[in-house]
């Protein structure tokens, strides 16, 4: 028995998995404490509803985990070769409007109208995903600034061309006009919701990337420059060009998610999903960080995760009964986050409460969280990691 | 000669945020630690100083000296909310870029929520006056008087004596020296005695001073002393980290940088107000992207060659090799 649980607790899912419900856990706890502050008596029933008012509502919750699935898969990606792409906003805002366009501006047979959108979707991510691989790759750039800078332009643009279409604009809402149903992808089915097969194609899309990262020469090569990069140039890998590659799918895949967002069928009939240009950057692309990070980077785990935010945020949007703000829930995943950072320490101290004793063992990776540092001695590591993650739910409570 | 007062005029407190958060993240940056969380940092700031400059708004102090305070405030928080960060860096070893970014997210649902609660609004709104018509005397003086004392804040005159500040402790202490170290080659500071943890806690805690300080005076020089948490400071902390790196993470540099990127934002906001532009007849929003552009084009060309501190964003482990 003993040695089964020694087993199950050294492999990488269960640290990746444990770490995650402790930053998931920790999260919760900032969440109850704030509510707490805001107004004792409601907290309870506050909180409640927080943990499990998304069950009403299963249908919004697979209707809204779409798109942060998308991002949450085009962050995670990126991340397996040690790239930061904080520009799955931009790529979102981009592919959305290449959608959009295509919705509003073009007439094609009406059956395969939502497929080209969808493409077009993908077209304007994977634009603006090349970008960031571009400057990285060839010019040095830090991808985490080209992302940010990105994201302003591609939303300044966007906002742009969409203010100045009158075919796209309703300048008297301050929105976007309706798309024409055609261009809405086909409904699941579930009543009062907005679930559509975009949910099933982003199942298929994660399924196919974990196949990628793990059965193919090109995902090998990823995850080997995520590891270490001097090694896998020394190896004889093209890094830039996989660099330049890899950015793209990642800005694919987000665009998908804006896509997705912005041609889901309405539950009004002759309405459907619009967009406000109000010069804010899309905040779908920074969830998505906390769905990459929570999935520790895997395809299959960014699925569950972005459920479990999806679901989260529906919760959270059902507080307001009990007087309390919606915003609770940008502090719980910003929380959760901030500790899915340092999860990795986090993850190897509860493999540890389980052993009940100190044995030095090569330390478990978990590539996500720190894909660009050099592999410290196993060592030093174990007596530090005690510690700092007492003290860090002493600081979360 | 009216249009070149009015653009120094304007280009001055648009610079002195993005200069000082520079300064901040440069000092970060030496000793090791990448602070993207700059952007909270100053949200952060800028909120608490707005807070009390509200609860003192109405006194009978002066608007200057409430100004002086609120600086101090929110120094003060933009230390403690930088701590946040050093913990999480150099404590836990957590993946620097990772921590700024949840930093980043936090702050804006706080103030949402705080502000919702207690003023039923998005963010807090003061009504003190610190803009300066005209300094006394200097404001008398032909050409340099309106170019640099007439329509003003005192704010860029504090930020221009911590700009002094900075550079002389970067380059003439021993702290300076040290903490550069620490953003070389940790491992070569560590075995001379310095206490590398120690110096990397002190390089994020001033960028979190200098940070908070540049957020409140972004509220005050370029938001008229309001904060929001949906604009927030409008991506500047990114901006400043820009800056920085197109200053080479060197102080007079980043000055220079600073200016020019105050002057391109500023142009974007007022093109109305400027003929010759305003004839021209293009979109706004080309004026609204210039500065991230211009930022992208500098970066392109100026990364290839980086003088980056070598360690930074590397978690220090003594016993790594």
């Amino acid at each position: 028995m003993q040695l089964d649980i020694k087993k199950i607790t050294k492999s990488n899912g269960f640290s990746a998995f444990t770490s995650a419900l402790l930053a998931i856990g920790l999260g919760l706890v900032c969440g109850f404490l704030v509510m707490l502050g805001a107004s004792p008596e409601n907290s309870l029933y506050g909180f409640q509803t927080l943990l499990f008012g998304g069950m009403t509502r299963l249908g919004d919750v697979v209707y809204y985990a779409t798109p942060i699935i998308m991002t949450g898969l085009a962050v995670g990606f990126a991340f397996k070769m040690g790239l930061f792409n904080i520009g799955a906003s931009g790529q979102y805002t981009m592919g959305m409007f290449f959608a959009m366009y295509v919705g509003f501006m073009f007439k094609p047979p009406e059956s395969i109208h939502w497929l080209l959108c969808m493409l077009a979707g993908l077209v304007g991510g994977i634009l603006w995903g090349f970008i960031p691989g571009f400057f990285k790759a060839l010019l040095n750039v830090n991808e985490v600034i080209t992302s940010i800078m990105f994201n302003y332009i591609g939303m300044y643009l966007v906002d742009m061309l969409i203010t100045k279409n009158s075919t796209m604009y309703i300048s008297i809402k301050a929105r976007t006009a309706y798309l024409p149903a055609s261009a809405q992808m086909p409904s699941l089915g579930i009543r009062n919701s907005g679930a559509n097969i975009s949910f099933i194609i982003a199942l298929l899309i994660a399924v196919i990337l974990f196949i990628v990262l793990e059965m193919t020469i090109f995902g090998y090569e990823l995850k080997a420059t995520g590891y270490n990069k001097h090694a896998s140039i020394y190896a004889g890998m093209n890094g830039k060009r996989n660099i330049i590659l890899t950015m793209m799918i990642a800005g694919g895949l987000a665009g998908l998610g804006g896509a997705f967002y912005i041609l889901s069928p309405s539950t009004i009939p002759g309405a459907s999903m619009t967009y406000e240009p109000i010069n804010v950057i899309a905040s779908n692309g920074f969830t998505g960080i906390a769905v990459a990070l929570l999935g520790s980077s895997n395809p299959l785990g960014i699925i569950f995760s972005g459920l479990f935010i999806s679901y989260i945020q529906r919760s959270g949007s059902l507080v307001e009964l009990y007087g309390y703000k919606p915003e609770i829930i940008d502090i719980v995943i910003a929380v959760i986050i901030y500790f899915s950072a340092f999860a990795r320490l986090m993850g190897m101290a509860i493999p540890r409460l389980f052993k009940g004793k100190k044995s030095r063992h090569s330390e478990s990776h978990d590539d996500a969280s720190e894909p660009d540092n050099p592999p410290e001695g196993p060592g030093e590591e174990i007596p530090a990691s005690d510690n700092p993650a007492v003290e860090a739910s002493g600081k979360g409570a | 000669m009216d249009t070149l007062y009015f653009l120094v005029q304007n280009t001055l407190p648009v610079a002195i945020p993005l200069l000082l958060v520079a300064l901040g993240g440069m000092f970060s940056e030496r000793s090791g630690v990448i602070n993207i969380a700059l952007e909270g940092i100053m949200l952060f700031g800028a909120y608490f100083g707005c807070l009390f400059v509200y609860s003192l708004q109405g006194s009978a102090l002066s608007a200057q000296l409430i100004l002086v305070l609120a600086m101090l405030v929110a120094a003060i928080s933009g230390f403690l909310y930088s701590l946040l960060l050093s913990f999480a860096a150099i404590n836990m070893k957590s993946d620097q870029t990772i921590t700024g970014t949840a930093l980043n997210m936090l702050i804006p649902a706080v103030i949402l929520l705080f502000s919702k609660m207690k003023f039923n609004s998005d963010g807090v709104t003061t009504n003190v006056p610190f803009y300066v018509r005209k300094i006394p005397v200097l404001g008398d003086i032909p050409v340099i008087g309106q170019l640099f004392f007439q329509n003003t804040y005192i704010t860029i005159y504090i930020g221009f004596v911590l700009f002094l500040i900075s550079t002389i402790v970067l380059y003439k202490t021993r702290f300076g020296l040290r903490l550069r170290a620490c953003g070389e080659h940790p491992h070569a500071a560590d075995s001379v005695g310095v206490n590398v943890k120690k110096m990397r806690y002190a390089g994020v805690s001033i960028s979190g001073i200098l940070g908070g300080i540049g957020g409140f005076f972004y509220a005050v020089g370029v938001m008229d002393g309001n904060t929001n948490g949906h604009t927030g400071v409008a991506g500047f902390g990114f901006l400043a980290l820009a800056v920085m790196i197109f200053g080479q993470w060197k102080p007079g540099r980043i000055f220079l940088a600073a200016l020019f990127f105050a002057f391109l934002r500023m142009l974007s906001r007022s093109i109305a107000l400027i003929p010759f532009l305003y004839n021209l007849g293009i979109d706004n929003t080309f004026y609204k992207i210039l500065p991230y552009l211009v930022t992208m084009i500098v970066l392109a060309f100026t990364s290839k060659h980086s003088r980056a501190p070598k360690a930074e964003g590397i978690p220090f482990d003594p016993g790594a090799r």
